[in-house]
């Protein structure tokens, strides 16, 4: 187990892309960071960098004391679980799990040892001398979990392994991939672009923005203030209603805010209100209703429960404590 | 796919027409006339025809030349096989880890592909050329005396290289092909497994290119058993001393240059036997065994 950090981490790529700059993260001692952002946002550059797949080009990744920037993947005591999983379909679940060990020269007996614990762990016992090929999603993805806690490494890294199953099975591989970090403490980077995944797994959230950091902090701090309107409108389901201060007037204390934020389930119905808003569309999720609409010539959407009334306009209030407030220009959080 | 209904029972036979003569002309006919042959025996003249039963079927066994025959092919085409094989699979491993600059170096190596076997054959008899080649002359300064008309390794040695040099291109794309569906994280797992670059090839992409290498080996065996006859027809002619002369190049010596076309047309017989069976093969083996 070890700490990881990432010290003013960039990287362009040879061609001339900038995927990443300017990273810099502290990463505890088993610690579950999750790194989340919109395609393309660099965060496998990043995971990949930690895990020595792709070169440095800007700054530094230490893992524990050690600076690791030129040493090879297989040294770096990292373990990671790819998206395809890339498991080695000519191998048995057994000599998949055995491999790494294998490679470095781990007695035969406690490789034996290891491989029925993650076996047992997994639930993947009944499958350990089938193929890949021979397994379902699901138990492909519990054989590269395994592949992972085998080899008992300082580091697990994840790059968006759970985007090619179902979204029920998602869910329930969640829960498990959660469970195990608890139970192991072991120093985890998980990569998603799925807001809710990255909520339930992190211990922090990583939000990331074209290649730059736009926050750290844990989910709840990261629900509740977002720093920046990306932030405010990549995290949170439905996404936080954004409007201009000038279609909003006389809120009081926002005169120096451009762009004033308010979460969807924190807009209540009330006569007095001070948003008046024309019903467009309404979505029936079973215990919510979302009704879509404008105001002032701006999108906004409110989050109700499934047996409040309906209009064509409704007049919308809410309470002060949860008004976010932004700069128009840069996005940032001025509260 | 679209499937289409012809109302006219006439139609599709006369579109199938053209190629149906082809394949018979050119393939069937004479092939019959082959297996018709190789029951018959003619005079020296070529007068009196008649019928032999397996007679030179199994005055083949009994010759020396023909059992000799058999041993060079097998030394030939393996040989072939493997060096080409083994070049190509060398390139195809470097040009897969330079990626983006192997444009031109892929054009370049299908050069070899375009030029007519006869022409392979001769560009390497000058090469070789004990009097006139370059190799000789630079083996001459590490102190090796080339001559491949009188020495039976050598002649065997410029017959695999001329025949090897132009399949190395075709199986360098196959490789190429082979290696780069394998997918890239497969060999990253491998090194954070710990697996160095060697390690990593028997490991892990050696086996997942077994379709591909086993896809090859038999069409370079046919390649090296019954396309090669205008190489060694353009270098050694069969020689010295039988050294070269494979069956195909044995089967239209002794039919055309020996007028034995009893025993050419039963040694035919013999070939297309083993292009059956490696046909056979290929299509049992390729989709049942190779798999992983
Ligand atoms: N090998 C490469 N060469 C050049 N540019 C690259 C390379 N790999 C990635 N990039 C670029 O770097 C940026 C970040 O890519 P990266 O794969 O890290 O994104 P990502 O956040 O993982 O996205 P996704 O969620 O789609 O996986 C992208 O603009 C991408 O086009
Ligand atoms: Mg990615």
């Amino acid at each position: 187990m070890a700490s990881i950090t990432l010290d003013n981490l960039g990287k362009v790529y040879p061609g001339g892309t900038r995927a990443v700059g300017g990273v810099n993260i502290d990463i505890e001692d088993g610690e579950f960071i999750v790194l989340v952002g919109p395609s393309g946002c660099g965060k496998s550059t990043l995971l990949r960098m930690v895990a020595g797949l792709e070169s440095i080009t800007e700054g530094e990744v230490r893992i524990g004391d050690r600076v690791v920037n030129n040493v090879e993947p297989a040294d770096r005591d990292i373990a990671m679980v790819f998206q395809n999983y890339a498991l080695y379909p000519h191998m048995s679940v057994r000599q998949n799990l055995a491999y790494g060990l294998k490679n470095r020269g781990t007695p035969k007996a406690e490789i034996e040892r290891r491989v029925n614990e993650a076996a047992e762990i997994l639930q993947i016992g009944p499958f350990l001398d089938r193929k890949p090929r021979a397994l379902s999603g699901g138990q492909r993805q519990r054989v590269a979990m395994g592949r992972a806690i085998t080899r008992e490494p300082a580091a697990f890294l994840f790059d968006e392994p759970l985007s090619n199953l179902d979204a029920k099975l998602r869910v329930a591989m969640r829960l498990e991939i959660k469970e195990l970090q608890k139970r192991l403490r072991t120093t985890s980077i998980y990569v998603t672009h799925d807001q809710l995944e990255a909520m339930t797994l992190a211990d922090r959230l990583v939000v990331l923005n074209g290649g730059r950091i736009e926050q750290i902090g844990t989910p709840l701090e990261v629900y509740r203030r977002p720093a920046s309107t990306f932030v405010a409108s990549f995290i949170g389901s439905p996404a936080m209603n954004l409007l201009d201060a000038r279609a909003v007037p006389h809120l009081p204390g926002t005169a120096h805010a451009g762009t004033i934020g308010i979460r969807p389930e924190d807009l209540i119905l009330a006569e007095d209100g001070p948003i008046e808003m024309t019903v467009i569309a309404v979505e029936e999720l079973g215990a919510q209703r979302l009704v879509h609409g404008r105001t002032g010539g701006e999108a906004i959407t409110i989050a109700l429960p499934s047996d409040s009334p309906l209009g064509d306009t409704l007049k919308l209030g809410f309470e002060r404590k949860n008004l976010h407030l932004f700069n128009r220009e840069s996005g940032n959080r001025v509260d | 796919m679209k499937r289409t209904i012809f109302n006219n029972q006439l139609l599709p036979w006369l579109l199938l027409a053209p190629q149906l003569a082809i394949t018979f002309i050119f393939f069937l006919w004479p092939a019959g006339q082959a297996v018709k042959q190789s029951f018959l025996s003619q005079d020296a003249f070529g007068i009196n025809t008649t019928f032999v039963g397996l007679r030179n079927f199994t005055a083949l066994l009994d010759s020396a030349e023909y059992l000799n025959s058999l041993k060079v092919t097998a030394v030939f085409a393996v040989s072939v096989t493997l060096v080409s094989m083994g070049v190509a699979l060398l390139l195809a491993v470097s040009v897969d880890r330079m990626l983006k600059s192997s444009r031109v170096y892929t054009t370049l190596l299908v050069w070899p592909y375009a030029v007519a076997p006869a022409v392979a054959g001769i560009l390497w008899w000058f090469i070789f050329n004990p009097t006139v080649g370059i190799m000789p002359y630079m083996l001459d300064m590490i102190g090796y005396d080339w001559n491949h008309v009188s020495s039976k390794s050598d002649a065997m040695i410029l017959v695999v290289i001329a025949s090897a040099w132009k399949q190395i291109s075709y199986n360098f794309l196959f490789f190429v092909a082979g290696l780069q569906a394998i997918p890239a994280s497969l060999r990253e797992a491998a090194a954070i497994d710990g697996a160095g670059p060697v390690r990593r090839f028997f490991d892990i992409t050696f086996p997942l290119l077994s379709p591909t290498t086993f896809f090859l080996l038999v069409v370079n065996i046919v390649y090296a058993m019954f396309e090669t006859f205008a190489v060694i027809d353009s270098t050694t002619e069969g020689g010295p001393a039988q050294a070269t002369n494979i069956m195909v190049y044995k089967v239209y010596f002794d039919g055309f240059v020996g007028q034995n076309m009893g025993s050419s047309a039963a040694q035919s017989v013999v070939l297309m036997l083993i292009v059956i069976a490696l046909t056979i093969i290929q299509f049992r083996w390729v989709e049942k065994k190779v798999e992983y």
